[in-house]
C-alpha cells in the first residue's frame, strides 16, 4: 500500500503557501470555500491512489476531531 | 568595570573648526549602525570620512536586537565583531507555540567550525556604543553630532550639502555622499525619491522588560495564545536581563494609549504571571512597511539601509541587511576613488543590494502574512497549518514566524564569472566564502580573519601543489593596479613542500575548508574583498585569474593573451 508523504515535498514551501493564500485573494468566504473544494477534487484526481487519499482524509479529519 | 549607559550618552556638539576643509571625498549622512560601519570601512581603506548626524544620542530604547552571522563576519572584518560577541547572547533555539502548546521547535545552531554564532541578541545601543568608539578612535572619521542636513545640490563633479548647526548652516561639498539616514531619509526627500512598497495595517507594542527570571536564552513565538487572544506574541532575550516582549495588537489599537505603563503591565503579568517582578525598559508601537526605492544610486549619491529599503521586523532583515549594503558598496567606492575601477563598478551595488532588497521584502512580506491573515481564509489556513505542524513535517515548513536573516548570494550578479569547471551547486558562485579554521604558523584560527580588505585568490591544495611557474606567478602577481593577495589552503601533508616556497600559506588541518569549498583533487578561488566569490576553477591558470578580476571589477577590457 502506497504510504502518505507528509515529509516537506515542496522546494520552496514558503513559494507554495504564497501562491495558495494568494489564490484566494479578493474571495468572499463562501467563494474560498468552494474554490477550497474544487481544488481537493482536482488534487484527488491528480493522486488518484484510492489508499493515498483514504490516508489523506483519515489524517485530515483526525485533525479537525482533536480539536473539536 | 560596568557597562557604559550608551542609551544616556549625550554626544558632544563641537563648532566647525575655522580651518576645517570645505570639502571631503566621502560625506555619510546618519550615525547608526549602517553610516558608522560604512565610516570605518572606507576609513580602515584609507580614506578621509566626515559623518553628519542631526542628532546628539545614540539609540533610545533596544531597537534591533537580532545580528546575524553574516554581520558579525563584516564586523570581524572591520575589527569590532570580538566586542559585540562578548556582550552579546548566543542563542540558536527557537519555540512556536500555537494557543496553549508547543507545535515546534527549531535549532539553528549552524555545523561547527565557524569562528561566529547564528544570532547574537544585542541591544542597538551597545552596537551603535560600540561602532562609536571605534569610529572615535579613528583618525580619517570625523563625527558632527546636531549637524542636520538641510540641501542637497547634486552636481556631475561633486555634490554640496547645506548644513544647519546650533551656530547657524555652513555649506560643504564632497565627491561621494553617502545616505544612510533611516528609514524616513531626508536626503531621499531632499533629492525627490520615494520609497515604493506595501504598508501594513497592523501595530505591534515592543516592551522590553528587565526581571531576574531563568527563562532559557530562546526565541519564542506565539500564535493566538490564551494570554493574548488572537495575536502573536514573541520573547527573546537580551544582555543584562532584559527580555523583548513584542504584542501584535491589531490596527485598532490605539498607539497613545497602548505605551502606558498601566495598559503594558497587565498584558506583560498575563504572560509572566502575576508575582513576576518586572520593571520596564523600554516600550514602542509600531508599524511597518516593506518597500525600497527604485535605484539606489543617484549620481554621486548612494543610499544604504533603511534609506533605501525597509522591510517587517520579522527575520531581523533591517540592519542586517544595512550592513551587508555597506560591505557591498566600500570596497566598490574604494577601488573607484583609487581609479582602480571604472564608475560602471558603482551600478553594480545597486544590481547586487536590490536584488538583495527584494529578497529581503519578498521573506518579510511572507511572513507578515503568515503572522497577520489578511482574510478569514487566510487565517483558517495558517491555524490549520499551525495543527498540522505538532505531526507533519511538511506543516512545520510552512509555519512562518520569520526567516531569518542570511547572507544573500548574488547569483545573478554581471561581476560572477560562470563556472566552467563543475563544482558544488550548494555554494554558488556569487555565494558567501565559508568560514572554517585553520593553522598559520602553528596557532589555530579561522579561515575569514585571513581575507583583508582586497582580492584574495585562494589556492586549496590537497596532493599536490600547483606547477612552480603558477607558484612563481602567483607570488609575484601582476594584475595592473588592482591590489590582491594569493593564500594557499594546504592539507597538513603538503605544509613541508610548501613552507620552503615563501608562498603565503594556511593549513586546512580538519579538512573542514576541503568539504565547504568542494576541493577534491584542487580548486581555486577567487573572493572579493566583501567575500563573496567571484570566480573558481579547479586549476590555477593566471589568464583565467586576470579576465575574472577584470570582470569582478567591471572592467570589460580584453587583455592580451600571455599564453605561450
Amino acid at each position: 500500500m502506497s504510504q502518505l508523504n507528509t515529509q516537506c515535498n515542496f522546494n520552496v514551501p514558503d513559494e507554495f503557501y504564497e501562491r495558495l493564500i494568494s489564490a484566494h485573494r479578493d474571495l468572499s468566504t463562501n467563494e474560498s470555500n468552494a474554490m477550497n473544494a474544487a481544488l481537493v477534487l482536482l488534487l484527488s484526481n491528480h493522486i488518484g491512489d484510492l489508499d493515498v487519499i483514504s490516508q489523506a482524509l483519515e489524517e485530515a479529519r483526525r485533525s479537525v476531531m482533536a480539536e473539536a | 568595570m560596568g557597562d557604559i549607559d550608551y542609551q544616556s550618552l549625550q554626544l558632544e556638539y563641537r563648532p566647525v573648526p575655522a580651518d576645517a576643509p570645505d570639502h571631503y571625498p566621502v560625506i555619510i549622512v546618519g550615525a547608526g549602525p549602517v553610516g558608522m560601519s560604512m565610516a570605518l570601512d572606507m576609513a580602515q581603506h584609507g580614506h578621509k570620512v566626515l559623518v553628519l548626524d542631526d542628532d546628539h544620542t545614540l539609540s533610545i530604547g533596544s531597537r534591533a536586537i537580532c545580528f546575524a552571522k553574516r554581520t558579525l563576519d563584516i564586523w570581524d572584518r572591520l575589527d569590532i565583531g570580538e566586542r559585540m560577541v562578548r556582550k552579546g547572547i548566543s542563542w540558536n533555539v527557537g519555540r512556536i507555540f500555537f494557543r496553549d502548546e508547543e507545535v515546534w521547535n527549531f535549532n539553528l545552531l549552524p555545523e561547527s567550525g565557524h569562528r561566529r554564532p547564528a544570532f547574537i541578541n544585542l541591544q542597538q545601543y551597545y552596537c551603535e556604543g560600540y561602532l562609536y568608539e571605534k569610529c572615535e578612535a579613528d583618525p580619517n572619521i570625523e563625527i558632527r553630532w546636531r549637524n542636520r542636513v538641510v540641501e542637497v545640490q547634486p552636481a556631475n563633479s561633486q555634490v554640496t550639502l547645506t548644513v544647519d548647526t546650533p551656530d547657524g548652516p555652513y555649506s560643504i561639498s564632497t565627491d561621494w555622499l553617502i545616505a544612510c539616514d533611516g528609514a524616513r531619509s531626508p536626503v531621499r526627500k531632499m533629492l525627490g525619491q520615494e520609497a515604493h512598497g506595501q504598508i501594513f495595517r497592523d501595530r505591534f507594542l515592543i516592551a522590553d522588560v528587565k526581571l531576574e527570571a531563568d527563562f532559557p536564552e530562546e526565541r519564542w513565538f506565539w500564535f493566538d495564545p490564551p494570554f493574548h487572544p488572537n495575536q502573536s506574541v514573541l520573547l527573546h532575550s537580551q544582555p543584562d536581563n532584559v527580555w523583548r516582549i513584542d504584542f501584535q495588537l491589531g490596527w485598532d489599537a490605539d498607539p497613545a494609549e497602548e505605551v502606558k505603563p498601566e495598559k503594558v503591565l497587565p498584558r506583560i503579568k498575563a504572560l509572566l504571571g502575576k508575582d513576576v517582578d518586572v520593571q520596564l525598559e523600554w516600550v514602542s508601537v509600531y508599524t511597518f512597511a516593506c518597500e525600497r526605492m527604485d535605484s539606489f544610486r543617484h549620481g554621486r549619491v548612494f543610499f544604504a539601509g533603511d534609506a533605501a529599503h525597509r522591510v517587517s521586523p520579522f527575520g531581523a532583515r533591517g540592519a542586517n541587511s544595512g550592513v551587508q549594503d555597506i560591505d557591498n558598496l566600500a570596497w566598490k567606492l574604494d577601488l573607484v576613488m583609487r581609479g582602480r575601477a571604472p564608475d560602471a563598478l558603482l551600478d553594480t551595488y545597486c544590481e547586487e543590494r536590490q536584488a538583495a532588497a527584494d529578497e529581503n521584502i519578498l521573506n518579510s512580506t511572507r511572513s507578515t502574512d503568515f503572522i497577520t491573515p489578511k482574510s478569514e481564509t487566510s487565517l483558517l489556513f495558517r491555524n490549520t497549518v499551525l495543527r498540522l505542524a505538532k505531526q507533519h513535517d511538511f506543516a512545520r515548513r510552512l509555519v512562518n514566524s520569520g526567516r531569518l536573516s542570511e547572507a544573500t548570494f548574488y547569483t545573478e550578479s554581471s561581476l560572477n564569472t560562470p563556472d566552467v569547471d563543475e563544482f558544488t551547486a550548494t555554494l554558488p558562485v556569487g555565494g558567501v566564502a565559508p568560514d572554517g579554521p585553520v593553522s598559520r604558523d602553528g596557532h589555530t584560527t579561522w579561515w575569514l580573519s585571513q581575507l583583508g580588505k582586497n582580492f584574495v585568490i585562494a589556492v586549496f591544495c590537497k596532493d599536490s601543489l600547483p606547477a612552480a611557474a603558477s607558484l612563481q606567478q602567483m607570488a609575484n602577481p601582476d594584475f595592473q593596479s588592482l591590489p590582491v593577495r594569493c593564500i594557499l589552503v594546504v592539507s597538513p601533508e603538503l605544509e613541508g613542500d610548501i613552507a620552503a616556497t615563501g608562498i603565503e600559506y594556511v593549513v586546512d588541518q580538519d579538512s573542514i575548508l576541503a568539504g565547504r569549498y568542494d576541493v577534491r583533487g584542487g580548486a581555486c578561488y577567487l573572493i572579493r574583498p566583501d567575500q563573496h566569490i567571484a570566480a573558481r576553477w579547479r586549476n590555477v591558470d593566471i589568464v583565467r585569474i586576470r579576465q575574472a578580476l577584470l570582470r569582478a571589477t567591471s572592467t570589460h577590457q580584453e587583455v592580451p593573451s600571455c599564453h605561450n
